[in-house]
């Protein structure tokens, strides 16, 4: 009886301790100005720049159609280009001229139109060149492909208008899995919450202990009652908060914004979303912590947890195309393992195959981090 | 508890510790130290730079593991439980980790809630606290909007919020002003008087460990004495005298002469005459040339300075000569300065201040933190461009030619701003390029930097690897290298011991001995003494000019001659009582 008492006395003091350091922690995030920008500034111009600015999609591709034929079936195919949303169109008469448009990139593409196209198509045996950009060669197979669905929508419209059919009865349907208008703000969103929960989790919080290391502040503190635990847990709860306010802004924009569906359920988003965050937190306050300088922290950081979201997550690029060394690398990466889980939850659904593994290894590294920030944060100096 | 009270309240036995530097090499910070700190007494560490204080402190603190040797704080085993150990002490590090962007009240909350003093405790302790510093009208205002000053005491506050029966306190009156640092020492006095409490505290300045029962000297990581500052004194008993310089003599120049003299232990320069510390063994006639002695009662710093003159041996830097030294033309005027007045936005940091420099002078600018010290600095040095009035260095109007200004004059940094990456040689070959010099004649002012400020030891080593004071002295190398005819020294004495002191006011001594002009600020009054003229600023406002025996006129009344620090005290007083409560922050 008496041994209890005297533990929950003990751990009253202890809330007591962590309370006061996590007021404290919130009064300085509030007051700091920097804080506050790389905690709520940053996310929403990231929100902004990657939501509205970049863009992987392929529209209004500036393409020179060159008429060599007059015919009225070519006109009518002209006006197919010009009817698409994908393409900004030039008409013109001279392959010469086109070809001098495109060396200046003033076009990505040209469709040529011989002067045999009528008689030819009369044949049955109509040929289209198509010439496009190599430059960035994601963007030309992009533009190869809606020029050839331009031309098989105008053979199907000659089809249905009772013409023969000379491009044949069979009309190839492409249709993407899980991105059907292939709008790359599906895939960018939920990425984008990958880059702020990491900017909010590691980076901020490397800066954290380092700078009360450089500013002379933790020598006091060591000298109370206070224990190395509730130090980091006083990091460790605001610095969860400002991730979580940064997650909703991030899901809340991501579905009234940019009309992201999300599949899966909101609830299994927030948990994952916390594992991620607690990793994240664990392994800023670990670099904080073990090399107590602000600068070479964020380094540190930027250099193991916000270039490796960005380039190694599957984000941007796919794992699968990656060279085996450095997909091996990605595995050691929690942010690989949130986008795995984001993906499926925003795209697929609530597939639990998918989220199970890779919420059980976020939950892992957030044990082992945590374990590691508590070992290398002694109060002790030198 | 109460049996315990006979017990010492620290205890030390042959403790050790080590360092390794980055260079590899190792430092031994504490070298068999062997320490007693009576329950309920007031204790300084004094010793040099490097002596081990801090180390000792940290010690204690339990925030440092002792290679060997037992520590004992409050009857607990300090390395092996040091969580007690900091569950009951209070611990002030000399650069005491204020929260600057929490105010004053919710840093001592924040100490109060992590020390676990409940509500009835606060009630209790807060008032008390407030009328102890006096931080009771400013408990919204943010630590970081504090002065030097201020910040001391609520640094000292926290500490003391949670009634701790161990106080140690590193440095804390370091860069602190003397109004505020009188402040500060009655509220420990008070605390040892009224509530018994123990205090331990490192101190620079000597004349402090006078006023304790307990003195530990420290030097290179042994004890030296430990006991009642009196066992220091008496080392120099009967050995203290003031000297009055012949007649037509410089009493600096007289000081030097003294310093290098054989049978002087010390020699500083007090007003016009010279405080001179006698060895023992010889009657010390020779130097003093039968100038007249009068017997005064000796020091603390005496006898400290006659310890360590035991131990270190005496002698210490040689005074530099310059190559080609400046002529002098006794008397005119190298800086002119009418009405300067420096705004930053409504505040106004420099505020109508004239006064001149003469050819040669040694010329000292004093004054309480965030007096516009260093901001008058800036404006003559042409870093920062007044707001109103004319100033003229060295035949320039820096208005107008702050290049042409900038060619004849020399700047020290308070803070080391060399660069720490490149080795001694690169530095001075750097700014001497930086300077303009080239071919023989900067291989020549190289050469006459290395060989006047004894650094060819250090030739090829980083800058920032130097022990302090060679970082001083590569610093002021740099700066004389283009032969200025103005020096100007930003508390170049901050942070050093008193033996590196007077190896450095020797230099500067010698300077302006063969024409230099140095303009110097510092917060060390007894400093003062070595100028030739200075002037006091508070809040902008200069307040007193003129030689340091007319400054120490504002405070006669005292009885005996007042010290340069009281007579700074009596001059700022006097002021802020009469624009009514005067500037606080």
């Amino acid at each position: 009886m008496k041994r209890s008492i005297a533990f929950s006395l003990r751990f009253t003091a202890k809330l007591r301790r962590v309370r006061a350091l996590v007021w404290k922690e919130v009064h300085q995030i509030v007051r700091d100005p920097s804080t506050i920008a790389i905690g709520v500034v940053l996310p929403v111009i990231l929100i902004v720049l990657f939501g509205y600015a970049l863009s992987l999609d392929v529209k209004h591709a500036p393409l020179a159609v060159v008429l060599e034929d007059r015919s009225p079936a070519a006109t009518a195919l002209a006006s197919g280009f010009e009817l698409s949303p994908y393409f900004r169109v030039r008409i013109m008469r001279s392959m010469a001229q086109a070809q001098e448009l495109m060396l200046q990139r003033e076009v990505d593409g040209v469709v040529r139109v011989r002067e045999d196209f009528a008689r030819r198509l009369g044949q049955g045996g109509a040929e289209v060149q198509i010439l496009v950009h190599g430059g960035d060669a994601n963007r030309a197979r992009i533009i190869i492909g809606y020029v050839r669905g331009a031309v098989a929508q105008w053979a199907v419209r000659r089809g249905a208008e009772g013409r023969s059919a000379e491009a044949g009865p069979v009309v190839v349907v492409d249709r993407l899995w899980f991105n059907e208008a292939n709008d790359s703000h599906y895939f960018l969103v939920p990425g984008l919450i990958v880059l702020i929960m990491t900017l909010i989790g590691a980076f901020l919080t490397s800066l954290v202990i380092a700078r009360e290391w450089e500013r002379g502040t933790l020598e006091a503190l060591f000298v109370t009652p206070v224990r190395v635990d509730e130090i980091l847990l006083g990091k460790t709860i605001p610095y969860f908060v400002l991730g979580l306010i940064g997650l909703a802004l991030c899901i809340v924009s991501a579905k009234y914004v940019f009309l992201v569906p999300l599949r899966g359920s909101a609830w299994v988003l927030a948990a994952v979303s916390m594992l991620y965050l607690l990793v994240a937190l664990a392994l800023g306050l670990y670099i904080s912590s073990a090399v107590k300088s602000q600068f070479v922290a964020s380094q540190i950081t930027l250099l193991v947890t916000f270039m490796p979201a960005m380039l190694l997550s599957g984000f941007l690029f796919d794992l699968r195309s990656m060279p085996a060394p450095v997909r091996l690398i990605s595995y050691m990466l929690p942010a690989r393992y949130y986008v795995a889980l984001l993906q499926t939850i925003f795209l697929a659904g609530d597939v639990w195959s998918v989220i199970l593994p890779n919420a059980a290894i976020l939950a892992g590294m957030a044990a082992l981090l945590s374990l590691l920030g508590w070992r290398v944060t002694h109060k002790q100096l030198a | 508890m109460n049996g315990q009270a006979a017990a010492p309240a620290l205890c030390a036995r042959g403790v050790h510790k080590s360092f390794r530097r980055e260079t590899g090499e190792t430092v031994q910070a504490l070298d068999g130290v062997s320490v007693e700190v009576a329950a309920g007494s007031l204790a300084a560490l004094v010793g040099p730079d490097g002596a081990g204080k801090t180390t000792l402190i940290r010690l204690a603190t339990g925030l440092l593991r002792a290679d060997a040797g037992e520590l004992s704080v409050l009857g607990i085993d300090a390395a092996a439980r040091p969580q007690e150990v900091q569950n009951r002490v209070g611990y002030m590090p000399q650069r005491f980790g204020l929260y600057e962007d929490l105010s004053v009240g919710e840093n001592l909350d924040l100490y109060a809630e992590l020390h676990g003093v409940g509500a009835e405790g606060h009630a209790q302790r807060y008032p008390q606290l407030m009328q102890m510093t006096g931080l009771g009208p400013f408990t919204r205002r943010l630590a970081g909007q504090l002065s030097g000053g201020m910040r001391q005491k609520l640094g000292l506050a926290c500490t003391l919020v949670c009634s701790p029966q161990l106080l140690l306190l590193d440095e804390p009156t370091v860069g602190v002003d003397p109004l505020s640092r009188r402040e500060l020492w009655e509220i420990i006095d008070h605390l040892v008087e009224r509530e018994g409490l123990t205090v331990l505290l490192s101190t620079s300045y000597l004349h402090e460990a006078e006023r304790c029962h307990q003195a530990i000297v420290l030097n290179q990581g042994r004890v030296l004495v430990q006991g009642a500052p009196r066992l220091v004194t008496d080392r120099a008993a009967g050995r203290s005298f003031l000297a009055v310089p012949p007649s037509g003599q410089n009493p600096r120049d007289f000081q030097a002469k003294l310093l290098d003299g054989p049978g002087i232990v010390d020699a500083v320069p007090q007003g016009s005459r010279v405080r001179v510390v006698c060895d023992a063994s010889e009657d010390a006639a020779s130097p003093l040339d039968g100038a007249a002695l009068i017997p005064v009662p000796p020091r603390f710093e005496d006898g400290f300075m006659t310890l360590l003159r035991q131990v270190a041996g005496g002698g210490g830097a040689a005074p530099i000569s310059l190559g080609r030294p400046l002529q002098r033309h006794g008397g005119d005027a190298v800086v002119r300065v009418r009405d300067l007045v420096r705004t930053f936005g409504r505040f106004t940091a420099v505020d109508h201040v004239s006064f001149e420099v003469r050819r040669g002078e040694i010329f000292g600018l004093l004054g309480p933190n965030g007096a516009g010290k260093t901001t008058t600095f800036r404006m003559l040095c042409g870093l920062l461009p007044a707001s109103g009035g004319s100033l003229e260095v060295a035949g320039s109007d820096l208005r107008s030619a702050r290049a042409a200004g900038r060619q004849h004059i020399g700047y020290v940094a308070q803070k080391f701003s060399l660069y720490g990456q490149l080795s001694v040689r690169e530095n001075l070959s750097f700014f001497a390029s930086a300077y303009g010099l080239h071919g023989a004649l900067r291989r020549e002012r190289i050469a006459w930097a290395m060989e006047q400020f004894g650094l060819q030891p250090m030739e090829r080593l980083p800058s920032c690897q130097l022990p302090g004071g060679y970082k001083q002295r590569l610093a002021m190398a740099a700066a004389l290298l283009h032969e200025p005819e103005l020096l100007f020294l930003d508390e170049p004495t901050s942070g050093a011991d008193p033996l590196a002191r007077r190896g450095f006011w020797r230099r500067i001594n010698a300077l302006a001995g063969q024409g230099v002009t140095v303009i110097v600020t510092t917060h060390f009054m007894e400093e003062a003494e070595y100028c030739d003229r200075i002037v006091i600023l508070d809040s902008g406002l200069l307040l007193a000019q003129g030689t340091p025996d007319e400054v120490r006129g504002h405070a006669i009344g005292a009885g005996r001659e007042p010290t340069m620090e009281e007579a700074f005290i009596a001059v700022v007083e006097r002021t802020r009582g009469r624009d009514g409560a005067g500037p606080q922050a």
